[in-house]
């Protein structure tokens, strides 16, 4: 094995930090916890970036993660800390998830993300090839914490995780997207999480739970 | 290397950490103590423990077995051969190329067979129950373990854990991120497999909860003082294997006396970093139910799987 030179590194320390982020989101119980993981998720990549940055010049990325340092951050996780604190389901544990199983659905997950990535970042000519696949498999880890999870506010946690995974894809593929697609993401995920706080009251309103299985259902009561 | 030298340091480090294993079992207490805005009851305690219960006299069950009386002296024996051959002072031990991490997991799981035995010998429900916890324990804490170690031979080439630390301590430094994964897998192990309270609490008696206090219910005295000492060997055998693996910096070769008071201090600040953290790890988290510890193990052994594969996609 050749020795990569540091910051390559690092890259990949910090994608493999987020992989195992993207593992405990998706097996934790408690909602705060989730937040916590959600936040740590975005410090991970805000120093990804950064490293990414400084080692290729590219000073673009600066920028970008200076917006998930003040999205992902600060901004998200202070929104959705108010969400759960005024919905009050802060303490709240979600019960029937199999963890053992999703775990296991997750490993199969890694392992179709990481051959599925091989010939791509063979091509590419970036440092930061080697994480393609790490980034592939935390969006799909995030698709799969979306489709396992019943609370409404997990759900929207999952969604923003696989955003994370995204852009994460984004830097290592071709060293982030331009600044104007990178701004319209940001606030779409800021207008999303703020209309989901909206429709999180309006779902305990009708329902009197945030479980999305009384969804399903097209009959009243 | 001078043969003699070897067995000098052989020695040394045999004796070592048989008189210091004591020690951090009583620093890790002290430090929880501390943690919990207690006094507590000194670093030496565990020494004054196992000199009272050397004193006493043995009292044995009627139906007891030999394989009861047997069983600490081949337990303390296990214990004490283990942290022989884990380079913890030095590298290149005449001991270290009897057994690879493989022989060394299943000399722990030869020592937990022993245990468990004893336990249900006697016939009490306690040491049962104890015997069959400890092995459902120990059978999803093995896997978790050699995935964990086979991480660090992929990255060395070998299973000898020597080789594993040189390779890792003698050279260039290189972040290794499938590292990341097999720490936390390996710390997970090491909380299961010494007792410590995520799975069991070690400061409890007489507990429904209990796995490890429940088998050796039935000993006293110098058994029981043997079983103690081997359960703090035990302890400092998993965190000496941690070190080797992760973090092998100051260690010396055999042979090598300019080297060694290096390592003896790096050791001892990275046993007293390691209790203060053991002891942090347990105060901030609650014990589970035994039923959640299939779980628990489960994950440490998806995190070392997940090592194995960040190995393969991000090192070659």
């Amino acid at each position: 094995m050749t020795a990569l030179p540091l910051y390559a590194q690092l890259i990949n320390l910090c994608a493999a930090l987020l992989l195992l982020l993207a593992f405990a989101m998706l097996t934790q119980r408690r909602i705060v916890s989730l937040i916590n993981l959600f936040a740590a998720q975005g410090v991970v990549l805000v120093i990804s970036t950064v490293v990414v940055a400084y080692s290729t010049y590219q000073s673009h990325l600066y920028y970008s993660a200076l917006l998930t340092l003040i999205l992902k951050v600060l901004l998200l996780p202070w929104i959705m800390h108010r969400l759960i604190r005024a919905l009050d389901v802060r303490w709240d544990v979600e019960t029937l998830i199999n963890i053992p199983a999703t775990m296991l659905i997750g490993i199969v997950l890694v392992i179709f993300a990481f051959n599925l990535a091989t010939p791509i970042s063979q091509i590419a000519g970036t440092v930061t090839k080697a994480t393609i696949g790490i980034a592939t498999a935390c969006i799909l880890l995030a698709f799969l914490m979306m489709i396992t999870r019943r609370k409404a506010v997990s759900q929207v946690i999952g969604f923003l995780a696989m955003e994370n995974g995204l852009f994460l894809a984004a830097t290592s593929a071709t060293y982030g997207m331009p600044m104007v697609v990178e701004l319209g993401i940001a606030l779409d995920v800021l207008v999303a999480t703020l209309l989901f706080g909206v429709f999180f009251f309006h779902i305990r309103e009708t329902f009197e739970s945030l479980d999305i299985h009384h969804l399903e259902k097209l009959k009243e009561r | 290397m001078n043969v003699a030298s070897g067995i000098v340091f052989q020695v040394l480090q045999s004796v070592l950490v048989l008189l210091i294993a004591p020690l951090m079992l009583g620093w890790v207490n002290q430090c929880r103590a501390w943690l919990q805005n207690k006094s507590g009851a000194g670093v030496w305690q565990p020494y004054h423990v196992l000199h009272k219960l050397f004193h006493k006299d043995a009292v044995l069950a009627h139906n007891a077995s030999p394989l009861f009386r047997a069983t600490p002296y081949i337990l303390f024996g296990c214990m004490w051969l283990a942290v022989g051959i884990v380079p913890v002072l030095a590298t290149s031990l005449p001991f270290a190329p009897a057994a690879d991490v493989v022989a060394l997991v299943g000399l722990f799981a030869l020592a937990r067979v022993f245990v468990s035995l004893a336990g249900m010998d006697v016939g009490t429900s306690f040491g049962t129950l104890g015997a069959r916890r400890e092995m459902m324990i120990g059978f999803l804490a093995e896997p978790a373990m050699l995935m964990t170690l086979f991480t660090a031979s992929l990255i060395s080439q070998s299973t000898s854990l020597v080789t594993i630390v040189d390779t890792l301590a003698h050279r260039e430094f290189v972040i290794y991120p499938s590292m990341a994964f097999a720490a936390v897998a390996f710390l997970m192990v090491l909380l299961a497999e010494n007792a410590r309270i995520p799975i069991d609490n070690p400061s409890t008696h007489l507990e429904l909860t209990m796995i490890h206090e429940a088998m050796i219910l039935e000993y006293s005295a110098r058994h029981l003082a043997l079983i103690e000492w081997a359960a703090s060997l035990k302890l400092t055998a998993y965190i000496t294997i941690g070190f080797a693996i992760f973090m092998p910096w100051g260690i010396a070769r055999a042979g090598d006396w300019v080297g060694l008071p290096i390592a003896l201090a790096a050791l001892m600040l990275k046993l007293a970093a390691a209790g203060a953290g053991l002891a942090l790890l347990e105060t901030l988290s609650a014990k589970m139910r035994i039923f959640r510890a299939p779980e628990f193990l489960g994950t440490a052994f998806l995190l070392a799987t997940l090592g194995m594969l960040t190995h393969f996609l991000l090192e070659i």
